[in-house]
């Protein structure tokens, strides 16, 4: 007899943003903590209904910036005043103020790697395998179709209760969906 | 719909009694500060100049935003423009009260002035310059910018509060969309060349052709430091609430932080040319800045007007607070005080050749008289009218406005 596969969770499907909006307001508020909601575009004021804390992106931004900025002006102290010292213009070899553009240009630079290469840590980005890609149904997410999806491993998850809560916000349909 | 209360000034209302308060402030100001002149003309025109540009930051700054709202089609900043076009409306009054400046005082401005003097009549470089530092021409287009400043602040003001009535306001909407191109290259090249009058040519050896975008840097943080402050205070009186929100609030104050940044990226490219290039005719400018009690103000400069604001207005927590973002406003406003301080005064102190920063009653004097007119038409015009545009096509869309 094989195996009964893993349970990833449920899927729950809606028609329009609105319908999904609401049913997010009532999972939050049902308190799940590992869910999410699945559109095909952006929905204005989701991360409301959903209850999100704000994004640790900005931290992870604002420690690159800096460490950019300050590996910067290491690069050119070391390069200027100990490696190699040369006299340009008559000036002193900490010249700082000639470092400031590679400075700034490192800062933007290591910045924006925070924010991309912070923000694919954060999504788990690449993700090869994901388990919701077995349900036939969640394709339509890139066209028309909005889903929310509960995962098993929620403390609060239970088969019979978190499927009666997300047939009442009113779900077109709701499957479990496999490891 | 907002109620008619929340967006009109009530005729009981304190808002009412201060165009007259500030009106008699201005007149009193500069009144006493003509009468305590005397002999000290200098020190005066002086004092009056940094006041003078620093209030017309606000005037430039009403004008910039409002036209580059209409020129974009913006829809987030439509409930707070009607107090950017009444902070529009003081340009035109500024450009007046800086004819004294350049019919009166501009012999003891303007040292390339003194045609009578041998030294500046055989000077090379300002014989090269004399086709455009001459007087007729100086005067000639400060009544040039007076003129533009009032058609367009006029127009753009007559049309948006002439729509708050009108049976069909998309026409209105159109006719300063189409006037707001225009409009931003006749600001550009009156903002350029009126600081490069006004201020740049205090010391008419040192050019900058980036000098017009530096004061303009400052303008733009005026304006959006002054309207979040006119809203919180609105908002006290209670008015504008649930019309300007949070929201607002955050726009506002990421103008104000990118504007922050600007500004330091302007002043430094400014400073960095000059510095690398070293040809004492440009190195001469900072030099000066760099002696006595400037050294301590050029400091006093780079953190107040950048590094500290940099830090403080980076949260988001903190753009949408109204005491924090008021705090920041004040901020941002004292330190385009002390910019366009060191950017006037040390000339005067250079020519006598002491390097201390002075200020006296005359500064006291010019900057209530000035700000007290200046404050005086914009609360008139916001007693006046709306504090919204009420017909504006895109009103709902801005009272729902949320950051993504």
């Amino acid at each position: 007899m094989a195996k009964r596969p893993k349970v990833y969770g449920l899927l729950a499907e809606y028609e329009t943003p609105g319908e999904l909006y609401k049913a997010c307001e009532k999972v939050r508020d049902a308190g799940y903590g590992a869910w999410d909601a699945h559109t095909p575009f952006p929905v204005h004021g989701l991360e409301k209904a959903m209850g999100l804390r704000p994004s640790v992106v900005p931290w992870i931004v604002c420690v690159m910036g800096f460490s950019g900025a300050g590996l910067g002006f290491l690069l050119q102290w070391w390069t200027s005043v100990v490696d190699y010292p040369l006299v340009i213009s008559a000036k002193p070899f900490n010249s700082y103020q000639a470092f400031v553009p590679v400075i700034f240009e490192l800062g933007i630079l290591l910045g924006s790697f925070g924010a991309v290469f912070g923000m694919f840590g954060l999504n788990r980005l690449p993700t090869l395998y994901h388990s919701l890609f077995n349900s036939d149904r969640f394709s339509r997410v890139t066209d028309d179709r909005f889903f929310i999806s509960i995962e098993a491993r929620d403390p609060k998850y239970d088969p019979e209760r978190t499927r009666e809560l997300l047939e009442s916000t009113g779900a077109l349909h709701v499957e479990e969906v496999e490891d | 719909m907002p109620s008619h209360d929340e967006i009109h000034i009530g005729e009981r209302s304190g808002w009412r009694r201060l165009p007259a308060v500030f009106g008699v402030i201005g007149v009193a100001g500069l009144g006493l500060g003509f009468l305590m002149m005397g002999e000290h003309k200098a020190e005066f025109y002086f004092s009056y100049l940094v006041a003078l540009m620093f209030w017309m930051a606000l005037g430039m700054g009403g004008l910039f935003f409002v036209v580059v709202q209409h020129g974009t089609r913006a829809g987030w900043s439509v409930v707070v423009r009607r107090l950017a076009e009444n902070a529009m409306l003081t340009l035109p009054v500024c450009g007046l009260l800086a004819l004294p400046v350049v019919f009166l005082g501009a012999h003891e401005l303007y040292h390339w002035t003194h045609l009578d003097d041998p030294a500046v009549l055989n000077d090379t470089m300002l014989a090269a310059k004399r086709g455009y530092l001459n007087e007729g021409a100086f005067k000639a287009r400060a009544v040039v910018y007076v003129v533009a400043w009032a058609a367009l602040a006029g127009l753009l003001w007559t049309w948006s509060t002439k729509q708050d009535t009108a049976a069909d306001p998309l026409p209105l909407t159109h006719k300063m969309r189409w006037i707001a191109p225009i409009s931003v290259a006749v600001f550009a090249f009156s903002l350029t060349f009126g600081a490069f009058d006004w201020l740049m040519s205090l010391d008419p050896h040192w050019f900058s052709t980036i000098f017009g975008v530096y004061y303009f840097a400052g303008c733009v943080s005026f304006i959006h430091a002054f309207l979040s402050l006119v809203v919180i205070l609105l908002h006290r009186s209670g008015h504008l609430r649930g019309v300007v929100t949070p929201e607002h609030f955050h726009d506002l104050g990421k103008m104000m932080f990118a504007f922050t940044v600007f500004w330091a990226y302007i002043a430094f490219s400014q400073y960095m040319l000059i510095w690398y290039a070293s040809i004492p005719e440009e190195t001469h400018w900072f030099s000066y800045r760099g002696q006595g009690s400037f050294l301590t103000l050029s400091l006093v400069l780079v953190f107040a007007r950048f590094v500290l604001p940099f830090l403080g207005l980076m949260s988001r927590r903190i753009k949408r607070n109204p005491k924090t973002l008021a705090f920041w406003s004040v901020w941002i406003m004292v330190a385009e005080f002390i910019d366009m301080t060191w950017l006037i005064k040390p000339v005067h102190a250079a020519e006598l050749g002491v390097f201390e920063l002075h200020f006296g009653a005359s500064d006291i004097l010019t900057f209530l008289g000035i700000g007290g007119i200046v404050l005086a038409v914009f609360t008139w015009a916001t007693c006046k009218n709306a504090l919204i545009p009420v017909k504006d096509p895109r009103l709902l869309e801005s009272i729902n406005h949320e950051n993504a």
